[in-house]
């Protein structure tokens, strides 16, 4: 490991820009679909190059397994969970013009609405990128 | 809420998959897919009824109106398919949990149960949207958890057989997606009923006919890739062969038939029966693939040892009949196929739970281990004696109906071959029942070490079907009905 100076620096000084550049991603035209996809996958090459350079298991010890596991599931759940929150405010499923107040203009419901179904995506598409990752690394199951 | 069921029926197993999965507990995950089945089935229930009453239910996800947005309509056939897929389903999960727990390794039930969630939600999804690009994505979700549930299998040989699976159900979809890219092309638009209205003036005009025939062909091999419509049926009885048995019995009965419900949309609902039936000729390749369906497939049946491999094989021969109701092109020959589609699913579910009774017990589903099984598990062989029964097409059993109605299609069609070849078939599926029923009732056992009836949460949710199966068959009006109205409504369309 310690003839790789370069690459560990490297490593280290990178990652916060690429997790960065994801939400830049994830962030930018914010009102309107798609990103989320391209940021998750970007949020995930993180800790793959991490894992690359300082190995499996400290990769594993930074995000465990059971978390990105858990982050594949969870980001279906935001997704439906915006969903779920303008049916009961009395709008179609996914209607996000319902999310806030009547008196609140709807194009802010439809701002936020969108940002937070593609943060489900990021979710999502981040944990299971990892779990993938973690699953050819290892060639074994992942314990969860 | 009520104004928002139609969205709630896919979205609640969906919403509950991702916490069966969360929880990642076997007893917890099943009361929870336990709880998102029939929900599932009540929500069919409910949407059926209204469908029957006030006719198409539409509605838009989102609140974005049809072209722009993606929206669900459901009329009568697809509300009668989601009944199938909801109630065989809400019977399925109650026999998922002792099947499951002798078949799976504890630590992956609640994956299981969430992979189920998924495939229930999927195939509803399929089943009532109106939108062909949502299709594909619902086709995809449906697929890709069974190829996962299949791969759990006690088997090792279930691990090939699911990549079998997802080799040539990948290039169905990919044919699938490529047909819906073509015809997007054509039209610029994904709503069905949007290209319903379009597609007739693009073939008339000459413009751009041949591409929206070539969208045509793709569609064609695609779904019937997925159906497993002979010759293209050899992902299907390894698939059902080494699946674990909770798995076999809900998807034989669900899976297939939802794609034989894309086919009828496809055809009827977004091309137009004038245009399946009378410029593309579907019926000239449709018809006679489905009788060496019957006839290919029902004798391979006959000589299977494993009884889980003779029964995909009979399935095979099976969507053969449903194929051929709908080659006829007629009312009454599609809605021999739409009968028999549930007909179907009842008699092949029962089968499927009876063997994994036998599964349960003994461990093997091969003829010859099957000896003496009559006197030892009673129960479990009369429910398959059932089941066998409509599987023959004996009066007063769905699979009477079934015949009946496609006996009635073929001779209104004077096609005198297809109905010899639906009797002959029926012969020959009493010869692969009975070669069950000899050894089980017949053969005495070699040893004597006692062998248990499987018990009673195996053996309610089979006689459940093999009931229904009689129900339906003796009150054979309430299906044909909805047929009937589905098969005319999905003709009356073009005109």
């Amino acid at each position: 490991m310690d003839d790789r100076v370069i690459l560990r620096v490297g490593t280290k000084v990178l990652s916060p820009f690429i997790l960065l550049f994801a939400l830049y991603v994830q962030f930018h035209g914010d009102y309107g679909p798609g990103g989320g996809f391209q940021a998750g996958v970007i949020f995930a090459a993180v800790f793959v190059l991490y894992a690359l350079v300082f190995g499996l298991e400290r990769a594993m010890e930074v995000m465990p397994a059971k978390v990105a596991y858990a982050c594949g599931a969870l980001g279906v759940a935001l997704y439906l969970g915006v969903g779920y929150l303008s049916m009961f405010r009395g709008g179609e499923f996914l209607n996000y013009s319902y999310l806030f107040d009547p008196e609140h203009d709807p194009t802010h419901g439809q701002h936020y609405g969108i940002i937070g179904v593609e943060l489900g995506v990021l979710v999502t598409v981040f944990g299971v990128m990892v779990a993938l990752f973690y699953a050819f690394a290892g060639r074994r199951r992942i314990d969860t | 809420m009520s104004q928002n069921l139609p969205a709630l029926l896919v979205v609640v197993p969906m919403m509950l998959a991702p916490i069966a999965a969360l929880i990642n507990r076997s007893g917890p995950a099943w009361v929870i897919a336990t709880s998102g089945a029939w929900f599932a089935f009540g929500a069919a229930v409910q949407l059926l009824r209204r469908v029957m009453t006030e006719g198409m239910i539409v509605y838009s996800l989102g609140g974005w109106v049809a072209p722009i947005g993606i929206e669900y309509r459901i009329d009568q056939l697809a509300a009668f398919v989601t009944l199938i897929v909801s109630a065989i389903a809400a019977v399925g999960v109650l026999y998922a949990r002792t099947s499951v727990a002798s078949e799976i390794e504890e630590d992956r039930h609640a994956l299981f149960y969430a992979a189920f969630l998924l495939n229930v939600c999927g195939l509803l999804g399929i089943a009532i949207t109106g939108d062909v690009f949502n299709v594909f994505v619902f086709l995809e979700i449906s697929s890709l958890s069974a190829y996962s549930m299949i791969a759990l299998g006690q088997d090792r040989r279930a691990l090939t057989s699911a990549f079998q699976y997802l080799i040539m159900g990948s290039v169905g979809a990919t044919f699938i997606v490529i047909g819906i890219g073509l015809l997007f092309v054509m039209t610029g638009t994904l709503g069905m009923a949007d290209l319903a209205e379009r597609i007739p003036a693009i073939w008339a005009s000459g413009d751009g006919d041949r591409t929206i025939a070539v969208a045509f062909t793709f569609l064609t091999v695609g779904v019937t890739l997925k159906l497993a419509l002979f010759p293209l049926h050899l992902w299907l009885p390894n698939a059902y062969t080494y699946a674990p048995s909770a798995v076999t019995g809900y998807m034989a009965a669900t899976s297939t038939k939802v794609s034989i419900y894309l086919l009828l949309r496809f055809f009827f609902s977004v091309f137009g029966v004038e245009f399946s039936f009378e410029q593309m000729r579907l019926d000239a390749i449709l018809m006679p693939l489905a009788l060496v369906a019957i006839l290919a497939m029902s004798s391979v049946a006959i000589y299977q040892s494993n009884v889980k491999r003779l029964l995909a094989f009979s399935s095979v021969a099976q969507i053969g009949y449903m194929i051929l109701g709908i080659s006829f092109g007629s009312v009454i020959g599609v809605a021999a196929g739409i009968i028999h589609l549930f007909n179907h699913a009842l008699m092949k579910g029962a089968l499927f739970m009876a063997m994994g009774c036998v599964m349960y017990r003994i461990g093997s589903v091969r003829i010859e281990d099957m000896k003496g099984l009559g006197k030892s598990m009673p129960w479990t062989m009369a429910a398959f004696v059932g089941g066998g029964l409509s599987m023959i097409g004996v009066p007063m059993t769905v699979g009477f109906v079934s015949k009946w109605y496609l006996l009635q299609a073929a001779i209104k069609g004077g096609n005198w071959l297809a109905a010899v070849v639906v009797v002959v078939g029926s012969l020959m599926a009493l010869v692969y029942i009975w070669k069950v029923i000899e050894v089980a009732y017949f053969k005495r056992r070699e040893n004597d070490d006692p062998i248990e009836e499987a018990p009673l949460s195996l053996l309610i949710p089979t006689w459940t079907l093999v009931a229904a199966s009689f129900w339906f068959g003796i009150d054979a009006g309430t299906t044909s009905d909805v047929a009937m109205s589905a098969a005319e409504s999905l003709l009356g369309m073009m005109q």
